[in-house]
């Protein structure tokens, strides 16, 4: 089938012409922030920058960063960047770490993330026969609103189930015949559970494409989602301070998420010197929203580690990949002084025939840091035999310590005792700050 | 002539064993034998009832994992010596016990023991031929 794009202009736009399309964004949006956040303005006045030393991308290194904290000390409307009456929205994150982000939309922003949202629609096959099935939660968390609004503006039937309520969830998906799923990969794994349990086989689930973001997950956990669905599974990433999800999205290639680069300059960095990094190489991602108006970050650091790559994509679309982000600065523990991420968890869980359902507890007895890495036990694992379940519990400890370099406490629980979540699922308790 | 035993599996925390046999009380399914065998931070917990059928049904819809395999419910004979007997009857014959646990019988006079082996049909003959009286699911029924 041949590739299918929302705005094929811009998706497959030549790369030299998008750059122009970037320098010109760039300066402008500059100009844009200096006459309307004092607070950018001051930051470029401290190193000594005025709008005209920007003349196009080539130049956006020299801009100072924002940060988390800068969110912080600027909030509530320290970032605004259209007067109020330009203003018709909010958006906010949860809060989970640390105090929540409020961002502001002008009805040209919502527009503009609404696009980025449906062309990942349309890149996972959607199209106006689909049925849209958006099970993110609607309010505050941007993933409702922004795939409900893409899944308009592509002309698929939408069913704004929101998060929760699995029962009615399947009810909709198989009285309806969804073809589109969006959710939390976590949500998409617990659905597929249900349905299973339920007895429904991935032939009788009408479901074509699901896509998913808002939370870390690994390729085991496609896979496993894939096939219980009997569906393709595409990623979907974005964040809060730069709209909500739609900054970056999967092809049917599933290497990587082309970044809306019309909208969104991303830049890989070196967490600790700030340097900008080459494709390729691992770092912290750095976006500078060019469009958007009335919340314009110019070099927010994300804190997700990824890798860019300019490859040329076989879907025919021009804009730069993001790797699936390898962690998060603030998600990355450090245990006995090893940094360990919760997907490389994930990653040794799934390869063992595990289900992603499993907590991670960190926790410091006698000086000393301690991991213990709970699990559900399976029906298909379990055995009356000691020894044996014994020798898979060892071979976990194993494939963990191979990971991260640490040895783990493995706990198998009982089934469904680790609490499912309807939204991101909290993975990490870390007793240590408690 | 094996009898079925349900395993299950048995979290390392306090009342998990309990939750378990009150699933089934609540069922009136009555628990002829229960026996826990413990790992580090696991256990199995394997018994012996008097409805297998109904008391899977009612564990799988608790939400407890187990399986189910055959073992050997063998009449000790109420003498001196009487487990001794088996023992030795059952070494000679080359049959290794994987794990054995007591049984009492109701109404009857007789102990029993039940023995799990990698190979129940083997063992069972052998005892047959020493004289060694098994007790089948009917027997267990009318213990
Ligand atoms: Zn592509």
């Amino acid at each position: 089938m041949a590739e299918r794009y929302f705005q094929p202009e811009i998706e497959t736009m030549p790369r030299e012409q998008l750059k122009a399309l970037q320098d010109e964004r760039l300066v402008a949006q500059v100009r844009h922030v200096w006459e309307n956040v004092p607070y950018y303005r001051k930051k470029m006045e401290e190193k000594g920058l005025t709008p005209d030393d920007i003349k196009g991308t080539e130049d956006l290194h020299k801009l100072p960063f924002l940060s988390k904290a800068d969110l912080r000390e600027a909030y509530p409307y320290g970032l605004m960047g259209a007067p109020l009456k330009d203003c018709v929205r909010i958006q906010s994150t949860s809060g989970t770490t640390g105090k929540r982000v409020v961002a502001f939309y002008t009805q040209a922003d919502i527009n503009l993330w609404e696009d980025c949202c449906a062309r990942a629609i349309v890149a996972a096959g959607g199209s106006n026969e689909s049925v849209c099935q958006v099970s993110y939660g609607y309010g505050l968390f941007t993933g409702g609103p922004g795939l409900n609004g893409g899944s308009h503006k592509v002309g698929c039937l939408t069913i704004p189930t929101s998060s929760g309520n699995t029962e009615r969830q399947i009810m909709f998906i198989m009285d309806l015949q969804a073809t589109i799923l969006c959710c939390t990969p976590s949500y998409a794994a617990y659905l597929g559970e249900s349905m299973k349990e339920m007895g429904l086989t991935p032939d009788q689930i009408p479901l074509k494409a699901g896509i998913f973001g808002a939370e870390a997950w690994s390729e085991e956990m496609r896979q496993s989602i894939q096939d219980t669905l009997g569906i393709k599974a595409f990623d979907i990433y974005g964040l809060t301070e730069l709209s909500g999800p739609g900054v970056a999205f999967e092809c049917s290639e599933q290497t990587g998420m082309h970044i809306n680069e019309d909208h969104f300059i991303a830049e890989v960095i070196d967490p600790d010197t700030g340097e900008v990094l080459p494709d390729g190489v691992q770092g912290e991602l750095v976006f500078t929203a060019i469009t958007k108006k009335a919340f314009p970050l110019l070099r927010y650091r994300t804190r997700d580690i990824c890798v860019l790559s300019h490859e040329k994509c076989s879907c025919g679309r021009t804009h730069v990949k993001m790797s699936k982000p390898r962690g998060r600065t603030d998600d990355m523990l450090i245990i006995r002084g090893v940094n360990v991420f919760p997907s490389q968890i994930e990653t040794v869980l799934l390869n063992q025939g595990y289900p992603a359902n499993y907590q991670i507890i960190v926790d410091r007895v006698r000086n000393s840091d301690t991991l213990e890495v709970q699990v559900e036990m399976t029906p298909e694992m379990f055995t009356d035999n000691l020894g044996e379940i014994a020798q898979r519990q060892k071979q976990l400890v194993d494939g963990l310590r191979s990971m991260l370099g640490l040895t783990a406490k493995v706990t198998l629980v009982a089934p469904k005792s680790i609490v499912r979540s309807e939204g991101k699922a909290v993975r990490v308790i870390d007793k240590r700050k408690i | 002539m094996s009898i079925k035993q349900i395993s299950v599996f048995v979290e390392n925390k306090a009342g998990a064993l309990l939750a378990i046999t009150s699933v089934l009380a609540a069922n009136g399914i009555d628990m002829r034998a229960l026996a826990l065998s413990e790992a580090s931070d696991f256990g199995i917990g394997r018994m012996i009832v008097s409805d297998v059928y109904a008391a899977t049904t009612v564990l799988k819809d608790a939400g407890f994992i187990h399986s189910i395999s055959p073992v050997l419910a063998v009449a000790i004979p109420n003498v001196p010596g009487g487990l001794n007997e088996v023992l030795k009857v059952l070494s000679t014959e080359g049959v290794n016990v994987e794990y054995m646990y007591a049984f009492q019988g109701k109404a009857s006079e007789d102990a029993y023991m039940v023995f799990k082996v990698a190979d129940d049909i083997h063992a069972a003959s052998v005892l047959r031929d020493h004289g060694i009286r098994l007790a089948n699911e009917e027997d267990l029924a009318r213990l």
